[in-house]
């Protein structure tokens, strides 16, 4: 029961972070109808760049934010420079764009940064709470109230503000939101900036408690696809239960099965419910437009 | 005739090239990776260039027949050949298993089982160590031998690699233009029309990719002994990336598209190498411009340019 609790707390943060990336795939699959397999390079960016604004000497709030502002611009660069000139690509080209864009970035992060690991220290304390014979590290807490805010600030401004509602309406039909005066091209470049920013904020968020490397955005970027599609593509709330569930079901299949095959189980989940109910857990059964 | 004096060129070519460039390092050793690429890209694009399905883990075919053949051989001391056709009996069973439930998807979904396939494989290459070696892998498997000769030189390699790249290719340039082809690209064009014209389209879908797969498994043992070592780092994610990178490179649906991206993408990395540390972001960047400024790919677009012309100039005289 003990290891029950403890796998649960590990799970529900890897979750959260699956949950983040989820949802900036969903953002951006909503927007322009392109999965965006450069997502995880993202969070990559997002905490590499924080772990070299912290060496120069810069204080952590600072480096937290110019690292989110500076992914969010890594953001919109790729939407203007890869995604905006290839109109009207097939589903097959722009996920080789994106797998470019990827690459693309992992190399640049290969030469700026290099190969080594790096840390960042906790937000706060190290000391380990306990909680019955389960214990939980401080980060883990701040991994779960970050996501926490982060995913009602994305659902607030969808819901609330004119923006939100203005890229909604892009993602239902772009050529009406244009006709009623909505500046498509700015709202992609908003959607992609914004899913940049969610992604990096992800980074932060996790690699005190797991370390980066300009090669880890692979992993988490295909993680979030495998969430996204667990919840329901293009659903963002859907993106961030699927995100706390793969978190959950994968850490408790490591610890009973095998921690190596960890990856394997998550991938082996997406496959059965991609057999099963492709559409995802609240995505809506799509009826096929002939 | 003229449909295939194309491929008659090409083999021309592909003979012709160690007799005139001698013990030279890009044939005999780059040379039999290129064909190995050839054989995948253009299995692969059966499946996607063809019947229109996308899929993101042909490296995990090729592995298992790579692993096949390794395993069987050493552990067990199974007969090569035997070993070779019992790895493509398992891919045969298991490509078929997941055909149907697999192909049903479309776009991003397909995209996203096939992925979830080669990576569950991969990992699997990397923990099961007691069988795999885990992630060292396997190495010493026994010479391969044809017809009583052992294929023990890199120029053997050459010959027996060529054959089967070149039969690879000319039954794809056959397959397109046969009853099954045309009700592939039916598909490609529209699932819904091909089946109102009486295609079964899943049964024609799971039959191409059972297809793919087994090139790919026998390309897979071929390689396992022509390096003869296995290890899980060749049989990666990235790599069947690779391999739909070739594809689309160089033209989607065409097979010496596949044959040309392949070619392309299997001495890029000989090229960038002067460039060490760029080379992954020059890579990345190549895809990107390729795809945004030639998304039917260099192949296909140069040689609709060539027709063109050509039309043209023969209009004009």
């Amino acid at each position: 029961m003990d290891q029950l609790l403890q796998f649960l707390i590990s799970g529900l943060t890897v979750g959260s972070i699956y949950a983040l990336v989820a949802l900036g795939f969903s953002i951006i699959y909503n927007a322009s109808d392109v999965v965006n397999f450069a997502q995880g390079e993202f969070v990559m960016i997002g905490a590499m760049s924080a772990i070299f604004m912290l060496k120069a000497g810069l204080s952590y709030p600072v480096a937290a934010f110019l690292s989110i502002a500076l992914t969010a611009a890594v953001g919109l660069a790729l939407e203007k420079f890869a995604i905006e000139p290839a109109k009207n690509a097939t589903v097959v080209t722009t996920i080789i764009i994106t797998i470019g864009a990827s690459i693309f970035l992992r190399g640049a992060a290969l030469l700026i940064w290099g190969k080594e690991i790096y840390g960042l220290p906790p937000f706060t304390s190290n000391n380990p709470i306990r909680i019955g014979n389960a214990t939980i590290l401080p980060q883990n807490l701040w991994v779960m109230l970050g996501t926490a805010v982060a995913v009602l600030a994305v659902k607030y401004f969808f819901d609330r503000t004119r923006m939100g509602k203005a890229i909604l309406a892009c993602s239902f039909n772009k050529k009406a939101a244009y006709l009623v005066g909505i500046n498509v091209k700015r709202m992609l470049l908003v959607s992609y900036g914004l899913s940049a920013a969610l992604g990096a904020a992800a980074g932060l968020l996790v690699t005190p408690i797991t370390f980066m490397s300009y090669g880890s955005g692979v992993m988490l970027g295909l993680k979030g696809f495998c969430a996204a599609i667990l919840g329901g593509m293009g659903n963002s709330m859907g993106a961030v239960l699927g995100g706390l569930l793969l978190g959950i079901i994968e850490t408790v299949g490591a610890g009973f099965i095998s921690s190596g095959y960890k990856d394997a189980i998550a991938f082996f989940v997406i496959l059965i419910v991609l057999f099963v109910k492709p559409s995802g857990i609240l995505g809506k059964e799509e009826a096929e437009r002939v | 005739m003229k449909r295939l004096s194309g491929f008659v060129l090409f083999a021309l070519a592909c003979i012709a090239t160690p007799f005139i460039f001698p013990d030279n390092y890009y044939v005999t050793v780059v040379g039999l990776t290129i064909f190995v690429n050839i054989i995948l890209a253009v299995s692969l694009n059966l499946l996607m260039g063809y019947a229109g399905q996308i899929s993101l883990g042909h490296a995990a075919f090729f592995g298992l027949g790579a692993y096949s053949s390794a395993i069987l051989t050493i552990k067990y001391g199974v007969n090569p050949w035997a070993a070779m056709a019992a790895g493509a009996l398992f891919v045969l069973v298991l490509s078929y298993v997941l055909a149907r439930p697999i192909l049903r998807l479309k776009g991003h979904y397909l995209a996203m089982a096939t992925l979830g396939l080669g990576i569950i494989v991969h990992i699997f290459f990397v923990q099961a160590d007691q069988l795999t070696g885990g992630p060292d892998g396997i190495s010493g498997l026994p010479t391969l031998s044809l017809f009583g000769v052992p294929i023990d030189s890199d120029m053997k390699w050459y010959w027996v690699l060529c054959s089967y790249m070149l039969l690879s290719v000319l039954f794809s340039l056959n397959i397109a233009d046969s009853r099954a082809g045309r009700a592939l690209s039916a598909i490609h064009g529209s699932d819904i029309a091909a089946e109102t014209m009486g295609i079964n389209t899943s049964k024609v879908k799971s039959h191409i990719f059972v297809f793919s797969a087994l090139m790919a498994s026998v390309a897979g043992s071929l390689f396992a002994h022509q390096q003869n070592f296995v290890s899980p780092e060749s049989f990666s994610f990235f790599f069947s990336i690779e391999l739909v990178t070739m594809v689309v490179l160089g033209g989607l649906g065409s097979t010496f598209g596949a044959v040309i991206g392949a070619f392309l993408l299997s001495i890029l990395p000989e090229v960038l190498i002067v460039f060490e540390d760029f080379e992954v972001l020059i890579f990345g960047a190549i895809l990107i411009v390729i795809m945004i400024f030639l998304p039917e790919g260099l192949f296909v677009a140069l040689r609709n340019k060539a027709t063109m012309l050509l039309s043209r100039r023969l209009g004009e005289s």
